[in-house]
């Protein structure tokens, strides 16, 4: 059914530290490793060795730069997978009930079974949280690892989301974000966690903890700079004639 | 957004084809036997073939039929029930008028009603959509019902009528442009509203998450052809509007009739690829495009 549940019991969700992520990339292939050999279809690649490859992610990284008004440019690594929406268009478009939202714990899947492959939940997702897999022709998203999270047959410690289990900075959280006594929610709070594109009203679950100011890097007069002073002086004899001969040049 | 020569397709000759039924629905043109049999099979073929085409862009379209499921909520599957609705009820409403020599007005009222109903919900799967906002706006619906209705009655051969819808379809199309080409900056959404980092500075992509080209990239950042878009406006806007509406005005034939018909279809395929090829996704922020 993709009309969307009135509540969730929980709301399961990734809390992404722009802060602290380093932009390795280990979280996309994880995810990828992960997710292409258990829930569902397999995550293809097209000409993967040839001229011209690629192929359906779940977890990208994209780099930006944000220039203040003042002070120097910033490199900000930013992954972007699904946010698990409360108000989640790719449910309702669904013409099929593939695409729906889980009360017990708001994540959000689909059901490859009953996917036709007309690609509306993609149109509709701000974030291009869902590829088509060009093999299989089924939608594919990120399952924030349901086969993993619940699953008794892993030590305790794995039973989180692969792109968290794996990020070597410790830059992805997870946790119930319906909780606001949870880690996650605490440290949303903190750090004042934000919505991306919060103007297009579907509420995700996934928030992102902004970076925090850089240090500035003040205008300092080094009482030793006078003594560092260079001390070359105008070349003279060959290597002056050589200087200016290509000057000339 | 990517121009599917399918949807491209399916749009046009499905709009056609169910602005056709319509005029038939209300007994315009008023005949009957093997003239209505010609004119229900023209709008037949346009619009089942229409919406056959539409299928070929699904990844599974052996299961299109669990698109009938979710008519409560997606518009995509009230889209469906509307189409076979409507084809049902005038088919069972030609029968009469070719067979029987029945006019069963009712139902061919009803048939009218579902054919402009069908061509409302495939603009409102367009219309939904908050993340193309040249789509997002009233004028998108106007647009489609407007040229189905124009198409329609030209094809029902309807010469005053035809002249007014197209006027009115040229109108819309003329102001869906012109808002459509500031729908994106008035919606708010930039590069800075989708990282969130718009409030610390100038937001500008850095380096793309992968060197290739992937499925988002492809079916949403549509950039070829962009530069012909103002030829393009004008071609599909004198095609589509003008040269019927002058054919229209001379003194009638048939072969006068035929050109206005075949130049309205090139104009009204030609403003969908535009429809389509000039839609700008907002995931395409992400990637610094737009």
């Amino acid at each position: 059914m993709t009309q969307l549940p009135q509540s969730t019991d929980r709301k399961m969700g990734l809390v992404i530290d722009l802060d602290t992520c380093v932009g390795c990339h280990a979280c996309v292939i994880s995810c990828k490793g992960w997710n292409t050999e258990n829930y569902g279809a397999p995550l293809s690649d097209q000409d993967a060795y040839g001229a011209d490859p690629s192929g359906t992610f779940l977890n990208r990284v994209h780099s930006y730069e944000v220039q203040p008004a003042g002070g120097h440019a910033q490199l900000i690594h930013f992954p972007k997978s699904c946010l698990h929406c409360e108000d989640a268009p790719c449910v309702t478009v669904c013409p099929t009930g593939a695409s729906y939202k889980r009360v017990e714990d708001g994540i959000v899947l689909v059901n490859e079974s009953d996917c036709i492959g007309c690609g509306l939940c993609a149109w509709s997702c701000p974030y291009g949280a869902r590829e088509l897999d060009a093999a299989e022709g089924v939608m594919k998203k990120c399952t924030l690892c349901v086969d993993r999270i619940y699953n008794e047959n892993l030590p305790e410690v794995d039973r989180v989301p692969s792109c968290v289990r794996t990020c070597p900075a410790g830059a992805r959280h997870f946790g119930d974000l319906g909780d606001p006594n949870s880690d996650v929610s605490k440290l949303v709070a903190e750090r004042e966690g934000m919505d991306l594109m919060h103007e297009m009203g579907t509420k995700p679950v996934n928030k992102y903890l902004p970076p925090r100011p850089k240090d500035q890097i003040e205008e300092q007069i080094d009482i030793l700079a006078p003594l560092l002073a260079p001390v070359a002086e105008e070349p003279k004899g060959f290597l002056g004639w050589l200087d200016k001969a290509l000057e000339k040049l | 957004m990517h121009p599917a020569p399918s949807v491209i397709i399916f749009t046009t000759l499905s709009g056609l084809g169910f602005g056709l039924l319509f005029f038939l629905g209300l007994g315009v043109p008023d005949v009957s036997g093997w003239v209505a049999f010609v004119f229900f099979l023209i709008a037949y073929a346009l619009s089942v073939g229409g919406l056959m085409a539409s299928t070929f862009h699904l990844g599974h379209p052996e299961r299109a039929w669990k698109a009938f499921t979710q008519w409560r909520s997606s518009w995509l599957s009230r889209e469906g029930w509307c189409a076979v609705i409507a084809l049902i009820v005038m088919g069972l409403y030609a029968l009469g008028v070719v067979f029987a020599g029945q006019r069963w007005s009712a139902l061919g009222l009803l048939g009218a009603a579902f054919s402009l109903a069908t061509v409302f919900t495939t603009s409102m799967i367009y219309t939904q959509l908050k993340t193309i906002p040249r789509w997002n706006m009233a004028l998108t619906p106007a647009m489609f019902l407007s040229f189905s209705l124009a198409g329609g009655a030209l094809l029902a051969g309807q010469t005053t009528v035809s002249i007014i819808l197209l006027v009115v379809a040229a109108t819309i199309q003329a102001l869906y442009w012109w808002r459509g080409d500031t729908a994106l900056a008035r919606s708010g959404t930039d590069i800075g509203t989708a990282t969130g980092l718009g409030s610390r500075g100038d937001v500008r992509a850095f380096e793309p998450p992968h060197t290739g080209t992937n499925y988002l990239l492809r079916e949403f950042v549509h950039v070829v052809g962009r530069k012909h878009a103002e030829k393009l406006r004008i071609i599909s806007f004198v095609l589509a509007f003008m040269a019927p509406v002058l054919f229209l005005l001379l003194p009638f034939s048939h072969a006068f009739a035929a050109v206005a018909v075949l130049s309205h279809i090139a104009g009204v395929a030609t403003s969908r690829w535009l429809f389509f090829a000039q839609a700008e996704h907002v995931v395409g922020l992400y990637y610094g495009k737009r």
